[in-house]
């Protein structure tokens, strides 16, 4: 009950909280999204390049968050930007990256063969076939990939109040350091009902992304 | 005219070179269909792949009119150049309409005569264009998937048509019905076409000439009529079948071996333009040694006996 006295009393600040949220969210996927589908339809070409791409990819997932934070924040620092912004943006692409880079790949590569094999007989450049055939079909693929980016983001994005970033995080971080339930709480709740309503959006893109028809829907 | 010379492909493997097609030299005539026969491995994909330079050969020249294909740009090269493969390869996230237009959108058609092309097409075809133009891949069966998938190579009317395997995974009872469609369509058309298969009866069906291949080289290259008469060696004779003869009837019109009428009364009759294989039935079932033949208003124009079929068979 308190904690929905605090909601009600504080909206202004949770909707601020969230855009700041979301814009460290966005332009993170944003980027990866730009680099991560042409690295992963660049990898499909050469299977040794793929092996060190993913590999390294997986590495960084493993990096807990706030040790990836760590490592930012001396070398920022040289540039003026140890805490804040640019560290929280940074990290959550690199986390963005490689379900992205991952899910590209093996969209790509499981296109049907007889299908490249049509779209070269027929006269398309390799451009022409990546455009026309096989980034629509690999669409809906490419577009899970971003979901889990964008979850997995809305979590490290949290974390990142520790290092300054704002955010809902903040919430968080001083619901604990204030003992205070209702800051915790709130934080949770929208943190939590983020995630949700930003993966089931995605899922709307990603089934209406997928071509028509039973036989190929996801 | 599309003219192969000491065509030749050869792959780099462990196991060291291996000749896939070797020294293949063949003349098509313009609008002739041709169908390169063989068992699987033969050659005769990597060959027609070699056409639309899908595969770069290792030496040898293909012209195509009079031009070396080795000497334009690939992609537009394959854009001249009619493409079915065996898996269709309809593209799923496209329409019929779009399937078609394809290549007519590549080469800058503008959307109106593209859409008015694949209706035309559709209609030739035996698909209802008010149908089937809007649907995707996944709503069409076999047979009419592959009828699109013919379409769609001829859509900006090619001078030539690669086919590999094209009616292979349609089952038996519409390959019939298909294989007859292409051939009354193909007659109105005369494409040059070649048609890569593992059917000896297809190929006796639809080829103006046959090729057969056996690991890479070329073993014999004819008309359907004399593959059957005269097997080069013992690999074609072996695989033609032992009722090679009962083959050849299907080529064979009746005008053909057909003599003056002698009269021959009631009974059963054949048309000039059926193929000896009714007279054949016919020869057996009625017991009869003489056929009258009648033209398509029923008269009787002649006569075709048992003796005249036998000089024919063994004419060549």
């Amino acid at each position: 009950m308190e904690t929905l006295h605090f909601i009600m009393g504080n909206l202004p600040m949770i909707g601020e909280r969230t855009i700041e949220h979301l814009s460290i969210v966005s332009v993170a996927v944003g980027v990866a999204i730009l680099t991560g589908v042409p690295i992963g339809i660049a990898i499909t070409r050469n299977q040794s390049a793929a092996d060190t791409v993913l590999y390294l990819g997986s590495i960084v997932m493993t990096i807990p968050s706030i040790a990836l934070f760590g490592v930012l924040i001396p070398l920022l620092s040289k540039i003026g930007h140890g805490i804040g912004y640019l560290p929280a943006v940074i990290a959550a692409m690199l986390y963005a990256q490689l379900p992205i880079v991952r899910n590209t790949y093996t969209a790509i590569r499981n296109i049907d063969p007889a299908l490249r094999s049509a779209a070269m007989g027929m006269g398309m450049s390799t451009l022409q076939r990546l455009w026309r055939v096989e980034i629509p079909l690999a669409m809906p693929v490419i577009i899970a990939g971003v979901r889990i980016s964008v979850v997995v983001n809305i979590g490290v994005t949290a974390i990142a109040a520790y290092i300054g970033a704002g955010g809902l995080g903040t919430f968080i971080s001083r619901g604990i350091s204030q003992t205070d339930v209702r800051q915790l709480l709130t934080g949770a709740l929208a943190l939590a009902l983020l995630a949700i309503v930003a993966d089931t959006a995605l899922l709307w893109l990603q089934r209406r992304l997928a071509p028509k028809g039973p036989a190929v829907r996801p | 005219m599309i003219r192969l010379d000491a065509l030749t492909k050869v792959y780099h493997t462990s196991h060291g070179d291996v000749a896939s097609v070797s020294n293949v030299t063949l003349e098509v005539p313009e609008g002739a269909t041709c169908v390169l026969l063989g068992p699987s491995g033969c050659g005769k994909t990597t060959t027609l792949r070699m056409i639309n330079r899908l595969v770069t050969p290792t030496s040898g020249r293909i012209t195509i009119a009079g031009r070396d294909t080795g000497s334009v740009d690939p992609v537009a090269l394959r854009r001249t150049i009619g493409y079915v493969i065996q898996q269709i390869g309809l593209f799923p996230n496209m329409t019929v309409a779009q399937n078609i237009g394809v290549v007519p959108r590549l080469l800058g058609w503008d959307a109106a005569r593209t859409r008015k092309r694949a209706e035309e097409l559709l209609a030739m075809l035996a698909l209802d264009p008010g149908e089937f133009l809007d649907r995707y891949p996944s709503e069409l069966s076999g047979g009419q998937a592959q009828r699109v998938g013919v379409a769609r190579a001829l859509a900006a009317d090619p001078p030539v048509l690669l086919m590999d395997e094209p009616f292979g995974a349609v089952d038996p009872v519409n390959r019939e019905v298909i294989q007859d469609e292409f051939l009354r369509m193909q007659k109105a058309l005369r494409k040059t076409v070649l048609f890569v298969s593992h059917d000896i009866d297809e190929a006796v069906k639809m080829a103006d000439c046959i090729a057969i291949f056996r690991a890479g080289k070329l073993e014999q290259f004819a008309p359907p009529d004399e593959l059957l008469g005269r097997p080069a060696n013992d690999f074609v004779r072996g695989f033609v079948g032992s009722d090679r003869t009962l083959k050849r009837l299907r080529r064979i019109a009746v005008s053909e071996v057909m003599g003056a009428p002698n009269g021959a009364g009631a009974g059963p009759t054949v048309s000039t333009t059926d193929d000896l294989r009714r007279v054949a039935t016919l020869f057996l079932e009625h017991g009869v040694d003489a056929l009258p033949c009648v033209d398509e208003s029923g008269r009787v124009v002649g006569t075709v006996t048992r003796a005249a079929v036998a000089t024919r068979l063994g004419a060549r």
